[in-house]
């Protein structure tokens, strides 16, 4: 009987580093099982952010590169505008994508650049131990706001694929929640269509992940699958922002 | 006398809290001390080790070359760490996570099943206060009460459910010791 | 806190301490491990002293807020670790064209590019030799114990508002999370600050004023330079910190400082007890560097051994001093590699051993 789940090509064997319950082990395989059902993963080079997915590179069969906190869809673009039918695209978290590096992800973006963004949103800051992101929830507690994130000194939550939704360019935006079997399923969709811009319309793709992060939210991956749900999708709603190609028909 | 302390095992087993906790009770008690912390990149899994000097003397460099005692919660940290005790040092070992036996020989060796016993407390996570008891009875270097209060200071408000668990474990840990000498 | 107590603290909830007793008003900074716990400790504790914490959206908008508020007359800092300095470099070259004083530390990590976590000392260069564009020289400090995390920081909100200059605190991943007993005291302000006559807080009854570094005319440049020059030679002659261990009567002098000088000390007092006469220059200030105890003791014979975490930076402000007069040599470690006291004593064995002269000797 032939084995009917089999690790993708496009993931090394190597385990990761990964806290239990954490969002990276799931976002990592569905991207590597759409490079593979695309059959690019030879013509794929990714761009790993500074974040817990710093060591991306340990874990996906391909060419990967670090980029500086940040600058990852300016690193991404420089790949791709030199070797445009190659498969580009970043892995990113909330602090690289929507804190240090706004400017890059709004002007990639805006250039209408051929990548595909894979943006992890767990709002903290999982490696460097537990603070603010730019997505955290308002009352949420971390080390840098020790008595809840409070509008009035650091803001509102930012909502990345609704700011991307201003600029003309952009061809597919979609946000999914890797928070039950169902809405993985469509997070694998989602992922599919944002590599399918790339490749077959020339266009930037951008798919936010709500992602759970047991650690620093301090409690069990159930309550994490429920706090993505019942907390976070009230604050940023799933599902397609932007499909200018039809990409989901 | 110098105390030169490193206390080893992986990331999660409370090694860092152990450290801070000897510290931080040396240092109210008018020691010179100082604590270096050692860690892998991950959170969760990684080998940890904190190295903890008290003396009466300024100290110079913060780091353990030879150590004077070991406190040791798995068998990698054994073998990494066993080479590091001067001859007669005390190692407190996790003798459900490690075999303190091949060291037996050229030091004090005390070896609570300390996973054990923090199983059989209903929480694995207070073996490192078992192993605590263990060394501070071995050391009489403070009074058990002060030793309980620290740590139930360390743990705060956020954890204070776990306060009880953990003065057990402690407990557990000296009354281990007071039994096998 | 009460005013006097003895407390364990780490290195970088030490300067967070400091900073707050100096009468810091606002800090911005954002996460890089090794420094994380001080933004947490300003985010706990600054608020409650009645200042400004802001994590930032990165630590190049950190430095401009930093600047922001020094323009506005406001005691304002940030932290942050290599990568981050790096990025913080354009905004202390127009804090240091601008004339603004503020503070900057650096809790230095393993490099070059992303590097480690663990600490080093190879960002020296960066923050002695001004270490963005132009022609400007920060003063930097360097603490080598907790304690000192805790007393440098009113001393480098003094020199930054005395002479209207971004300020360097030079630590290391080491120091931010080593925990020793630190003497917690109140600092009283200096009494001889000059008033800041150039804020920009609204021209209600004054004339107007700018704050810039812009001066397309190339004389007028020139001039700031001089400006600038002129008193970075004053801080040279006034502010000059450091300390001795052991120098006296010993023909071999260590040098080095932060984490390194810790090793170091150990280094002194092992070489003791072997009947090895070693001393230990140790600079507080990095700039100005203590470069008149080394000519001095070249002029006498004394040779040196520069000891580091990098492959040797503070070595060539030794070389400098001594001006070829004396044998200078260096060992290090990088990698975040902190050098042990047992190699670090083999070399310095080495050195009294070894009779030969002159050229400097890299590890």
């Amino acid at each position: 009987m032939s084995p009917t789940f089999t690790r993708p090509e496009s993931l090394t064997d190597t385990r990761t580093h990964y806290c239990g319950g954490c969002g990276h082990g799931v976002a990592h395989r569905l991207v590597a099982e759409v490079i593979d059902q695309l059959g690019v993963r030879e013509r794929t080079v990714g761009v790993a952010p500074v974040g817990c997915a710093v060591l991306a590179y340990d874990y996906f069969r391909f060419d990967v590169t670090e980029a500086a906190h940040g600058r990852t869809p300016a690193v991404a673009t420089g790949i791709k505008r030199v070797l445009p039918d190659r498969v580009v695209f970043t892995y990113q978290g909330d602090g690289d994508l929507a804190a240090i590096g706004t400017a890059e992800i709004i002007h990639a973006a805006n250039r209408g650049e051929a990548i595909t963004v894979i943006f992890i949103n767990n709002g903290i800051y999982g490696m460097t131990q537990g603070q603010m992101a730019p997505t955290t929830l308002v009352g949420q507690k971390t080390t840098t706001t020790p008595r809840g994130r409070d509008v009035r000194n650091e803001g509102h939550p930012i909502r990345v694929c609704e700011l991307l939704n201003a600029l003309e360019a952009p061809l597919y935006l979609e946000r999914v929640a890797l928070s039950s079997p169902r809405n993985v399923r469509r997070a694998r969709k989602a992922i599919l269509n944002g590599f399918r811009a790339q490749i077959e319309h020339n266009g930037f793709a951008l798919i936010e992940l709500l992602s759970a992060c047991p650690t620093y939210w301090r409690m069990s991956p159930a309550a994490c699958m429920k706090r993505i749900e019942e907390e976070m999708v009230p604050i940023f709603p799933v599902g397609i922002i932007r499909d200018r190609v039809g990409l989901e028909a | 006398m110098e105390e030169r302390l490193i206390i080893a095992g992986f990331g999660g087993q409370g090694i860092l809290f152990c450290g801070k906790v000897w510290a931080d009770i040396m240092t109210q008690q008018g020691h010179q001390v100082t604590y270096i912390p050692s860690y892998g990149a991950e959170v969760r899994g990684g080998t940890c080790n904190c190295h903890v000097i008290v003396s009466e003397e300024e100290i110079a460099s913060p780091v353990v070359e030879a150590a004077t005692s070991l406190i040791i919660m798995n068998q990698p940290s054994l073998d990494r760490f066993a080479g590091k005790l001067l001859p007669d040092g005390l190692i407190v070992a996790n003798a459900s996570m490690a075999d303190a036996e091949p060291v037996a020989g050229r030091a004090k060796v005390l070896a609570p099943p300390a996973t054990d016993i923090a199983n059989e407390l209903g929480n694995v996570r207070v073996a490192n206060a078992v192993m605590m008891g263990v060394y501070n009875a071995a050391k009489h270097a403070a009074d058990p009460a002060e030793l309980e209060s620290h740590f139930a200071q360390a743990l705060g408000s956020r954890k204070a459910d776990l306060v009880a668990v953990n003065v057990e474990a402690l407990r557990r840990g000296r009354e281990w010791f007071l039994a096998r000498a | 806190m009460a005013d006097r107590r003895r407390v364990l603290m780490s290195g970088n909830d030490a300067t967070g301490e400091g900073a707050i007793r100096a009468r810091v008003k606002a800090y911005y900074g954002y996460p890089i491990t090794p420094q994380n716990e001080l933004p947490a400790y300003m985010a706990e504790h600054l608020p409650e002293a009645g200042g400004v914490f802001i994590q930032a959206e990165s630590e190049l908008a950190a430095i401009n807020m930093v600047f922001g508020s020094a323009v506005a007359g406001a005691r304002a800092m940030t932290s942050s670790s290599s990568p981050g300095i790096s990025l913080k470099q354009e905004g202390i070259s127009y804090m240091a064209g601008c004339e603004l004083p503020g503070v900057i530390v650096n809790v230095q990590r393993g490099g070059p590019g992303l590097g480690n976590i663990a600490p080093a000392q190879g960002d020296y260069w960066q923050a002695t030799r001004g270490g963005g564009h132009g022609d400007y020289r920060t003063p930097v400090l360097a603490p080598h114990c907790v304690q000192e995390c805790f007393d440098l920081m009113p001393v480098a909100f003094d020199i930054a508002d005395r002479y209207r200059t971004p300020v360097v605190i030079l630590t290391d991943g080491r120091l931010g999370q080593m925990m020793e007993p630190v003497e917690l005291r109140d600092f009283q302000p200096a009494a001889d600050l000059p008033p800041k006559d150039w804020v920009l807080d609204g021209c209600k009854g004054r004339e107007p004023r700018r704050i810039l570094s812009l001066l397309l005319i190339e004389t007028e440049l020139e001039a700031l330079n001089d400006r600038l020059q002129a008193r970075y030679a004053e801080i040279t002659r006034n502010e000059v910190r450091f300390e001795t261990l052991n120098t006296d009567g010993a023909d071999l002098w260590l040098v080095a400082y932060g984490s390194c000088a810790r090793i170091c000390k150990e280094v002194v007092r092992r070489a003791k007890g072997e009947g090895l006469q070693i001393g230990l220059l140790r600079p507080i200030t990095l700039w100005p560097f203590p470069a008149a105890p080394v000519r001095q003791a070249a002029e006498r014979g004394v040779s040196f051994l520069v000891v580091e975490m990098s492959a040797g930076q503070m070595v060539e402000d030794v070389q400098l001093a001594v001006a070829g007069k004396a044998r200078v040599e260096f060992y290090g470690r990088t990698g975040g590699i902190v050098p042990s006291a047992t190699e670090v004593l083999a070399r310095a064995r080495e050195m009294v051993a070894d009779r030969r002269g002159g050229e400097t000797q890299r590890r």
